[in-house]
C-alpha cells in the first residue's frame, strides 16, 4: 500500500528538461551499441580524450570504459570489480578505472553497467599513459586490434605546424585502418555536420558552465560531472547539441528567476580539481551542500569544449585538452576560471588512480591559490577505489576549508 | 575576553585520546585528558573530569564546543570546529608568538600556518599512510616492548640512529625487526624512528611554508626525541608548552569564549 501511494507522488521527469535529454544521451548511447552489435556491426571502446568526431563521422558504435567504470563505481560495484583484477595480477596501484574494465573485459558482465563488448579498441594518449598499457591489454585479451593515437604532452604554449602534421597523419591512417576493419566509410560531407555538432554542443556547454559567473549560480557544480559524460561521448550528435542548448537556457532562466540546481543556500564558491571521487560521490557532494559551499567550477568546463572550424583545427583542439598541455597552460585555464567565476577556495582531490594528475597538482594548486588569493585544501581518495578514502578525513579539511574562507570574508586575513 | 564570569567549555575527542577544557575569565579553570577517545567513555569522562576539577555543574556552561574526529557525536556540544581551527587557536594562547603549528594527533599529522591573532590561514594534512603520526610511534613502541613515554630518553642515548622508512608503518615495522635481528642498540632505532616521523613531517611543514615562531601541539610533542629530529630536520628551534595536549580542547574554549 505505501508502495503505491508512493508511486502515485512521484513525478516523471519532464521529457523536454536538459536533464532528462542528456540522461536519455548518455543512456542511448549504451544501447546503441548493444543494438549495434546485435545486428552484426563492429563496436569500438574508445579512451576519452580519441577525437570522437572520426567514429561519429564514420558511424560507428562507441563505448566509453571511463565512463562505464564511473557508473560501476557510483553505483557500488567497482570493489566486486577491481578485486577480480587484482585477483589476476594488476597491482592496486593502476587506475581504477583500468582495473575495472580489464575486469569487465574477462567477466563480460556486470549489472551495474553492461556494454557491448568491443570489436577494435581506439585509445589516445593525450589523457594519460596508463591508458596505452590498459588498452594494449584489453587488445591482448580480447585479440582484437588496436588504434592507438600518439598525441604528446606539450612543454609550449602553442601547437606547431609540425605536431599538426605528425597527429594529421595518425588521425588519417586511423581513418583507413577503421573503414578495412568496420567496412564504413569516411565522408568529408558527415564530418562538417558532425563538426557543426560538436562545436554547437560545446559552444553551448562553455556558455552553460560560464553561467556561474553570477552569484549565486544558477548550478550546482556537481550537475558538470554528471553531464560531462555526453560532452565526452555525443558531443558531435545533433541531440547532444540541443540538449546543451536546453541546458544554457535553464541556467539562463535560473539566473534571471533567482533559482539554482544547488538546492541550499550558496554561502561559499569553490573551485574541484580532479575527477570525481565516484564511489563517495554523496558523501564528498554532502560535505560541502551541507555548510553551503557550491562547487561552482571544475577544469571539466573547460575541457571538453571542443570549439573548431576545420579538420586541422579539430586536431589543434585535441593537441591542447588538459593534461596534454605545460603546467603554466594548465594553471592558466584553472586562474581564469577561479577568477571568473569568484572563486573563494580550491578543493584538490588527490586520486590515487591518477598519478598524472595528483602528480601536478601539489605545485600548480599552490601557484593558483598564490595568484588568486584564495585557500587550497587536498584530499585523498580515488575515482573508482572506494579504499582509498575517509570520511572523517574529507569532512576535516572541508571544515578547515570553510573555515578560512570564514575569515578571508571576515577580512580578517587583509 | 566576553562575558565576565561565564565558563566556557572546549571538549577534544581524538583517536586515541579526549581532553576536555574549562574557561572562566580567561583563564584555564578545570582540565582533564583521558586516554581513550571516540567510541568509548572517554569523552564523558574527560568532560566530567573537567567540572569536577573546575568545582562546577554542567548546566552552569555558557557554551560548549567541541573538536577533533569525534566532535560531531557529541552531544552537548553548541557548535564544532575543526580541530585545525581549535590547535591553531590553542597553540597561540599557549605561545602567542606561533605562525606555524605542527600537531601530531594519533591517527594524523598536521601543519597550520597562523595569521594575525592567531586565526589559521592555511593548512595541509598527511595523506592516507599511517607515517608521520602518533599511531606510528605507538607501534613503533609496541614492537620495542618500550613504553611510549621512554621514546624522547632513548633516542637522546642513540650513538648511530638507524635509518627506518619514512613511507609506510608495515614497511618500518619490517626495517626495526630487522635492526633489532642485526643487534642495533634499541636507542639508534628509537632514534631512527623519531627521525623518520620527523622527516614525514618536515616535508609536510615546507608545502604549507615555514613561518617562525614553529610550535608543536598535539600528544607528539611531548616526545622530545621527535622534536629534536624535527629541529634538525627543519633547521629552526621548536617550541611547544607543557600544555600542548591539551591546546584542540583549548582551542575549542577559546573558540566557545569568542563567538
Amino acid at each position: 500500500m505505501a508502495e503505491e501511494v508512493k508511486k502515485k507522488t512521484h513525478t516523471p521527469p519532464d521529457p523536454n528538461s536538459a536533464k532528462y535529454k542528456l540522461g536519455k544521451i548518455a543512456a542511448d548511447a549504451y544501447k546503441d551499441a548493444i543494438a549495434a552489435k546485435a545486428r552484426g556491426e563492429k563496436v569500438a571502446w574508445v579512451s576519452s580524450n580519441f577525437p570522437v568526431e572520426i567514429p561519429e563521422t564514420m558511424g560507428i558504435a562507441t563505448v566509453y570504459p571511463e565512463n562505464q567504470a564511473a557508473g560501476i563505481a557510483a553505483r557500488g560495484a567497482g570493489t566486486r570489480m577491481y578485486e577480480e583484477a587484482e585477483a589476476d595480477g594488476y597491482s592496486n596501484d593502476i587506475c581504477a578505472y583500468a582495473r575495472i574494465s580489464l575486469a569487465y573485459a574477462k567477466l563480460k558482465s556486470c549489472p551495474e553497467q553492461d556494454v557491448a563488448m568491443p570489436d577494435v579498441l581506439l585509445c589516445c594518449n593525450n589523457i594519460c599513459n596508463c591508458m596505452i598499457k590498459w588498452y594494449e591489454n584489453l587488445a591482448q585479451d580480447l585479440n582484437i586490434p588496436i588504434i592507438m593515437l600518439d598525441i604528446p604532452f606539450n612543454p609550449d604554449n602553442e601547437v606547431s605546424d609540425a605536431q599538426v602534421a605528425y597527429v594529421k597523419g595518425q588521425f588519417l591512417a586511423a581513418i583507413q585502418q577503421l573503414e578495412e576493419i568496420t567496412g564504413k566509410r569516411w565522408s568529408d560531407e558527415r564530418f562538417q555536420e558532425v563538426m557543426n555538432n560538436s562545436c554547437r554542443t560545446s559552444r553551448a556547454w562553455l556558455a552553460a558552465t560560464a553561467m556561474a559567473r553570477y552569484t549565486p549560480s544558477p548550478f550546482n557544480g556537481f550537475d558538470l560531472l554528471n553531464h560531462m559524460a555526453v560532452m565526452v561521448t555525443a558531443r558531435g550528435k545533433p541531440e547532444a547539441a540541443d540538449a546543451m542548448e536546453t541546458l544554457l537556457k535553464e541556467y539562463q532562466e535560473n539566473h534571471e528567476t533567482g533559482k539554482s540546481t544547488f538546492r541550499a543556500e550558496e554561502k561559499y564558491r569553490i573551485m574541484f580539481e580532479g575527477i570525481a571521487c565516484w564511489p563517495w560521490l554523496r558523501v564528498t557532494s554532502t560535505g560541502l551542500k551541507s555548510r553551503g559551499i557550491n562547487m561552482v567550477t571544475t577544469i571539466y568546463a573547460d575541457a571538453f569544449g571542443f570549439d573548431y572550424d576545420s579538420f586541422d583545427n579539430m586536431i589543434r583542439a585535441y593537441c591542447k585538452v588538459p593534461n596534454a598541455i605545460n603546467l603554466e597552460t594548465s594553471r592558466d585555464k584553472r586562474v581564469k576560471l577561479c577568477k571568473d567565476n569568484h572563486v573563494e577556495g580550491l578543493l584538490v582531490h588527490t586520486n590515487r588512480s591518477c598519478k598524472l594528475w595528483s602528480g601536478f597538482m601539489p605545485e600548480m594548486s599552490r601557484q593558483i591559490g598564490k595568484e588568486c588569493g584564495i585557500p587550497v585544501i587536498s584530499f585523498d581518495g580515488d575515482q573508482a577505489d572506494p579504499r582509498n578514502f575517509s570520511e572523517a578525513q574529507y569532512d576535516t579539511r572541508v571544515q578547515g576549508l570553510t573555515e578560512i574562507m570564514d575569515l578571508q570574508k571576515e577580512g580578517d586575513l587583509a | 575576553m566576553r562575558g565576565d564570569r561565564l565558563l566556557y567549555a572546549g571538549i577534544d575527542i581524538g583517536s586515541t585520546t579526549s581532553k576536555c577544557v574549562l574557561l572562566r575569565d580567561g583563564e584555564i579553570v578545570g582540565s582533564t585528558l583521558v586516554d581513550t577517545g571516540i567510541g568509548t567513555g572517554g569523552p564523558e569522562q574527560a568532560f566530567s573530569g573537567a567540572l569536577a576539577a573546575a568545582g562546577v555543574r554542567s548546566d552552569e556552561i555558557t557554551r560548549c564546543v567541541a573538536t577533533g574526529y569525534g566532535r560531531t557525536s557529541w552531544k552537548g556540544a553548541d557548535e564544532t570546529i575543526s580541530e585545525l581551527a581549535a590547535h591553531a587557536r590553542g597553540s597561540h594562547f599557549l605561545l602567542p608568538s606561533t605562525r606555524t603549528v605542527i600537531d601530531i594527533g594519533g591517527q594524523d599529522a598536521k601543519v597550520i600556518a597562523l595569521g594575525p591573532g592567531g586565526r589559521m590561514v592555511n593548512f595541509a594534512m598527511n595523506d592516507k599512510c599511517a607515517a608521520g603520526t602518533g599511531r606510528f610511534l605507538e607501534v613503533m613502541a609496541t614492537i620495542l616492548r618500550v613504553p611510549i613515554q621512554s621514546l624522547e630518553e632513548l633516542a637522546a642515548q642513540a650513538q648511530r640512529p638507524a635509518p627506518i622508512s619514512s613511507t609506510c608503518t608495515v614497511f618500518a615495522e619490517s626495517e626495526v625487526i630487522s635492526q633489532l635481528a642485526a643487534g642495533t642498540p634499541i636507542s639508534d632505532v628509537v632514534a631512527g624512528i623519531c627521525m623518520s616521523v620527523a622527516s614525514r613531517v618536515a616535508a609536510l611543514a615546507k608545502r604549507v611554508g615555514i613561518e617562525q615562531e614553529v610550535c608543536m601541539s598535539g600528544g607528539v610533542a611531548q616526545n622530545g626525541g621527535v622534536r629534536r629530529a624535527l629541529e634538525r630536520a627543519l633547521e629552526i628551534p621548536i617550541f611547544y608548552a607543557p600544555q600542548a595536549q591539551m591546546a584542540g580542547a583549548l582551542g575549542a574554549a577559546l573558540y566557545a569564549c569568542h563567538k
